[in-house]
């Protein structure tokens, strides 16, 4: 089989903050009853990860949970082990009414570091960016200007982002546009 | 002549001179000068023309109220009309153009119409353009139009960008005055984080001009100890050359940030618009001062007194060398102190009062200023340029006692809080009888979810008019906003304020109060929109009782400036006539923005690249190289064709479908929605959402299926393929995806949130490819892999396996009535596969499709297609689907709807193919028409087109139409309209023109 090329093959772009697609990555919608033993086994046995409290991610020693909506989850991982653990998710929900399905291909995703990334994500986004109130784990289903995203803190400072692939340029073009050197804001102190 | 002063101007910098030009004429300021302060340096006090009279107009304001001063700001990318010269600052290489004259600024012929006053009263236009009716159309809007509009539109691009900022605070405080900053400096000692906006470049706001002792400094250092102050708090954010545009519910506020129209030419976005959150709202906006109204208040050189000492103290800008100041108050009098230590000269200063002024008119008189009592102005001399006032008794009618020569009139008619921001939520005003002016009222402040008020007004913008209660004022609301929002820091001391006492004022509506009809039309009250005491009164007269009546009638506060000057007095006047006290009147609705805002601002980062999301499918930069002609489907850009060489479209349309009916086509179908529905109750809920029986697919069976609103109307199509005994894929149409998924989770979560199904959108999981023709299967076995051989996979069957090496799954259908199958793999490795697709398919001559192939196609086969058989007018039994529709179900979305009488109607218009006689298209969306006319004399008609096209398979013009009793009528020639207004022959029969039998798409 051909190699598999994410949406824009690792562009980049930097300005205020650096702008980069993280490339392929093993992405799974997971929806069922986040509070039941089902759930939390599947999350367990995909990821290695607990099940994540309402708008937080919680990193697992095979990848990551996110919280989607109050029925949904989001399991990152490894592109090249997701229809493993999808498997192992599915097994462990048993006979639990669930969702489990690969979404890895669907989505583009970007990294947003540097100075300015708060700024250049509060710039597209009507969500509060400062580090008080958006520290690492914290999550957000929210939009980038006209289009859903996903977003989410790194302990490192950077932020990151999840769109739908098929908009990954428009994604791609907002950040880099509202990141050029010139539209510093100084609304968030380091 | 307004002239630079030798010396002054403590916000202009002299040792940086910087140029631009004025309808053409060059001219000179200083780094930190307005345009406007610039413009009355080079001695330009004429700026504009009024709106209907066209009469000469000069600058009467120093900041955001000024109603005269706009003109048309840059040249192309940058034009922009009805810019405020009050609120632009000087950049080098500005250049404006005054805004509403023909031929010129000084010599205008609209001027006519100032002559014409008398026949041009309040409600002119609605008395005149009544009748005749044509003549509206063909007469008076052409010359309405023609006149209308102060400014230029702009042509050109912009040139700038522009973008939002998300902010959430505590505490936002608008207003940068000593005011502002002191709420600030007490909301951010309490521990609230505290977003601090000023519209100008500057902090302060008046208190540095108008003076004061706060703290045993003078007011204008003590603003600096109080910016340093600020600057030095973490959780305080200042920013200058910010507006607080609107407030609105929740606590919601728009700031209007212009980052660079000082600095047009440095990098970065030109206006930023902010969208806050903020948990208290502090509006410490200051008050406008209010003019006068006598006779004349409207000639270049008459000045609202504040404005002029602004002019004076900021910039180091006299308005002229002899100035009269009229007033009702005590504050004018800081205007005639400072223009006589100005060394300039101050003949008179009237005011209106009997008994006078206090302590700064014994100051003035101490400087030698002559003071005139119970006195007012008659009438202002002079067109373009004030040359004198003749003066009078305020209590009589104007008789002149005494004339005087002077070049500018300074005025103060009192002052108004700016309440607008309070308002603009719902806050009410209460009716100040001591100032003379509404104010917030405390008790009635806009109320937020929780029913506590969350706008906190302070100081000026309060009605707290002397700087002891302003600093006590914007210390209470700092506090209160950070206690309101859980902050209960650090007290924060009211400074001690040395007293500035003042007599009382006494309001003045008209000047002198017993003006005839001569003084009242010539007593400006709007400047910009042309509204005078005389025109109020004859709204007034005319029954007009309601304030938002008489302001639409007469047109007053509806300019630009939405009567930052005028809407008091107006409202006042209008009291006045109608013996009613002031409060019962009321004010017109104070609505956002504060001042215009840029369109840009609004539109924010949305333009160029970014001006709307275009979704692309794995193969799009592949039809880009290949220069395919896209339409958009939804946000999607779809290849509509494939031209090559120097084909047009309908021949690369025509070669697209010889080639893959004849051999071998190829179509990127990754836009098709795809949804898993999964769950123990998903076949229950698959028949509920399609009208035939879901629940009977085998799994590896695939089944065409009909959605419809509840309503009965059909609004989806497409195959859905049964993955196993819980589990669905439905494909949906390409623009239907996100809203069926939508539509799905409605119902889920509201009417039955107990069935066990999870639905999931995985559209963009899977590049999916139609491949096409009698030489599909042969491709597909060239690739190997998976046998897709008719025994294996029979028509409407799907497998997974792999082709070529890619995971894929096929499913067996076809919308082009050839052998096809449809091929899902990862959208990651798509453009990998659509590559091995063509290049194995070399060998049939594969031929990649655009959608025009694949509706001519489907077209032939008379297949629908949503959106063009169907509007949201059409339900399933009128296009022949019946067949679809299960009778066994007991329910499904639309079923009870379709069996309402006007549905079941037999006489309803029902989907038929139609031949023209002689072979020829029909036009698109043309109407069948029928004998005899409508009641609005329109040609009845019996039909409509709803697909048309030339069939290159059959060589002729193909149709499908919805007509009258359609079905019934097959064989019978009906006629068609054309764009020419003939018609066209055209028979009806049976909509599948090509293979009937289904035996292309069956080996």
């Amino acid at each position: 089989m051909s190699e598999a090329v994410s949406a824009l093959n690792a562009a980049t772009a930097s300005g205020v903050a650096t702008v980069e697609e993280v490339g392929l990555r093993g992405m799974i919608t997971l929806r069922g009853d986040l509070s039941g033993k089902a759930v939390a086994a599947a999350v367990k046995a995909a990821v290695g990860a607990g099940v994540p409290d309402v708008r937080r991610i919680v990193q697992g020693d095979q990848g990551a949970a996110a919280w989607m909506s109050p029925d949904e989850l989001l399991l990152l991982t490894g592109y090249d082990r997701a229809a493993e653990a999808v498997a192992a998710a599915q097994d462990a929900m048993g006979t639990a009414h669930g969702l489990v399905v690969n979404v890895s291909d669907a989505r583009a995703g970007f990294r947003v570091s540097g100075g300015g990334a708060r700024e250049v994500l509060g710039k597209l986004s009507p969500v509060d960016f400062s580090a008080e109130a958006f520290g690492a784990g914290q999550f957000r289903r929210s939009r980038l200007a006209q289009v859903p995203a996903a977003i989410w803190a790194n302990e490192n400072g950077s932020l990151e982002v999840i769109c739908f692939r098929s908009v990954a340029q428009y994604v791609f073009d907002l950040l880099r546009v509202s990141g050029e050197t010139g539209g510093e804001v100084g609304f968030y102190r380091a | 002549m307004s002239t630079r002063l030798s010396s002054g101007g403590r916000l202009v910098n002299r040792g940086k001179a910087v140029e631009f030009t004025f309808n053409g004429r060059r001219l000179k300021g200083y780094e930190g000068d307005t345009l406007a302060s610039a413009l009355l340096a080079g001695g330009q006090m004429m700026v504009g023309r009024s709106f209907k009279y066209h009469r000469p107009r000069g600058l009467v304001a120093s900041g955001a109220e000024e109603p005269n001063a706009l003109v048309n700001l840059g040249e192309g990318g940058r034009f922009e009309p009805n810019q405020r010269a009050t609120t632009t600052e000087l950049f080098d290489g500005l250049t404006c153009t005054s805004q509403n004259h023909w031929p010129s600024l000084e010599f205008d012929i609209g001027a006519i119409n100032n002559k014409l006053a008398r026949v041009l009263p309040a409600g002119f236009y609605y008395k005149t353009f009544m009748a005749p009716r044509a003549a509206w159309k063909y007469l008076f809007e052409p010359i309405v139009r023609h006149s209308a509009g102060l400014g230029r539109a702009p042509k050109d691009r912009d040139a700038d960008r522009y973008e939002h900022f998300y902010a959430f605070v505590d505490v936002v405080v608008i207003g940068g005055g000593i005011a502002g900053l002191q709420a600030a400096k007490a909301a951010g000692a309490g521990g609230a984080k505290v977003l601090l906006m000023e519209q100008t470049p500057h902090w302060g706001g008046r208190a540095p001009v108008d003076g004061g002792e706060v703290g045993g400094m003078a007011a204008g250092d003590h603003v600096t100890t109080l910016v340093n102050d600020l600057k030095a708090m973490p959780n305080v954010t200042m920013r200058t050359r910010m507006m607080g545009a609107g407030v609105y519910d929740h606590g919601y506020v728009l700031g209007y940030e212009r980052v660079r129209d000082h600095a047009p030419d440095t990098p970065g976005p030109r206006h930023r618009l902010w969208r806050i959150r903020a948990g208290r709202i502090v509006t410490a906006t200051g008050a406008i001062e209010r003019p006068l109204s006598f006779a004349g208040n409207d000639v270049p050189g008459v000045m609202l007194a504040s404005a002029m000492r602004d002019y004076l103290v900021d910039y180091g800008v006299s308005p002229g060398d002899r100035t009269v100041v009229v007033t009702n108050n005590d504050d004018a009098y800081r205007t005639a102190i400072a223009l006589k230590h100005a060394g300039l000269e101050v003949p008179v200063v009237l005011d209106a009062r009997a008994a006078g002024g206090g302590a700064l008119a014994e100051e003035a008189r101490g400087l030698g200023i002559r003071v005139a009592t119970g006195k007012g102005i008659a009438k202002v001399k002079g067109g373009k340029r004030v040359t004198g006032v003749s003066i009078c008794l305020q209590e009589g009618e104007g008789a002149a006692l005494e004339e005087i020569k002077c070049d500018a009139v300074a005025m103060s008619g009192g002052w108004s809080p700016v309440v607008h921001l309070w308002s603009h939520c719902g806050g009410k005003l209460i009716w100040d009888d001591m100032q003379a002016h509404f104010r917030p009222d405390a008790d009635r402040p806009p109320l937020g979810a929780d029913g506590a008020g969350f706008v906190i007004a302070a100081g000026a913008g309060n009605g707290a008019m002397d700087l002891r209660a302003i600093l006590a004022d914007a210390t209470g609301a700092g506090t209160a906003a950070a206690q309101e929002t859980g902050h209960a820091g650090g007290e924060t001391p009211v400074p001690e304020v040395a007293a500035q006492p003042e007599a009382a004022m006494m309001p003045v509506w008209l000047m002198p109060q017993g003006a005839g009809p001569d003084l009242r039309m010539k007593a400006w009250l709007d400047y910009q929109n042309d509204v005078k005491v005389s025109d109020v009164m004859l709204a007034a007269q005319e029954g007009y009782e309601s304030v938002e009546h008489t302001k639409r009638y007469t047109t007053l506060g509806m300019a630009t400036d939405q009567g930052k000057l005028s809407n008091i007095n107006g409202l006042a006047t209008l009291a006045s006539q109608l013996n009613a006290p002031i409060p019962s009147v009321g004010t017109t609705t104070f609505r956002p923005p504060y001042t215009p805002i840029s369109m840009g601002a609004i539109a924010g980062e949305a333009r160029a690249e970014v001006f709307q999301p275009l979704r692309r499918t794995p193969i799009h930069d592949w039809h880009e190289a290949q220069g395919a002609h896209f339409e958009p489907v939804g946000q999607w850009r779809r290849p509509y064709c494939f031209p090559r060489g120097g084909e047009s479209h309908a021949e690369a349309v025509r070669r697209e479908i010889d080639q893959t009916r004849g051999s071998l086509g190829i179509l990127d179908a990754s836009t098709l929605g795809k949804i898993i529905v999964t769950g123990p109750d998903a076949p229950k809920f698959m028949d509920m959402l399609y009208t035939n029986m879901m629940s009977s697919l085998k799994p590896g069976k695939c089944r065409y299926g009909l959605m419809c609103n509840e309503n009965g109307f059909l609004m989806d199509d497409g195959v859905v393929a049964r993955l196993d005994e819980e589990t669905f894929l439905v494909h949906t149409t390409t623009g239907g995806a996100e809203h069926i998924h939508g539509h799905m989770e409605e119902w889920l979560q509201t009417e039955w949130w107990d069935w066990k199904v999870y639905t999931a959108n995985v559209t963009e999981q899977f590049v999916q490819i139609g491949v096409v023709g009698p030489n599909a299967r042969k491709l597909l076995d060239k690739l190997g892999g998976m046998d897709v051989s008719k025994e294996a996979m029979a028509f409407m069957e799907w497998k997974d396996g792999t082709l070529g090496g890619f995971d894929a799954r096929v499913f067996r259908i076809s919308f082009s009535g050839e052998l096809s199958f449809e091929i899902a793999v990862a959208a990651s490795v798509g453009r990998a596969f659509w590559d091995t697709l063509l290049e194995a398919g070399e060998e049939f001559g594969i031929t990649p499709y655009g959608t025009e192939a694949l509706h001519v196609m489907r077209a032939e086969k008379g297949f629908i297609m949503i959106g063009d058989e169907t509007d949201g007018t059409v339900i399933p039994q009128d296009l022949g689907l019946g067949w679809a529709i299960s009778k066994k179900k007991e329910d499904y979305l639309g079923k009870r709807a379709q069996t309402r009488p006007h549905m079941a109607d037999p006489e309803r218009w029902k989907l038929v193919g139609l031949e023209t006689l002689d072979g020829s298209v029909i036009p698109d969306g043309a109407y069948a028409v029928a004998g005899g006319h409508n009641a609005n004399g329109q040609r009845s008609t019996q039909g409509r087109v709803t697909s048309t096209y030339h069939s290159p398979t059959l060589g002729r013009g193909i149709a499908m139409a919805l007509v009258h009793r359609g079905p019934d009528r097959m064989g019978e020639v009906i006629e068609i309209a054309k764009l020419d207004g003939s018609t066209v022959s055209a028979k009806i029969v049976s909509p599948v023109f090509y293979d009937p039998e289904g035996e292309k798409q069956n080996v």
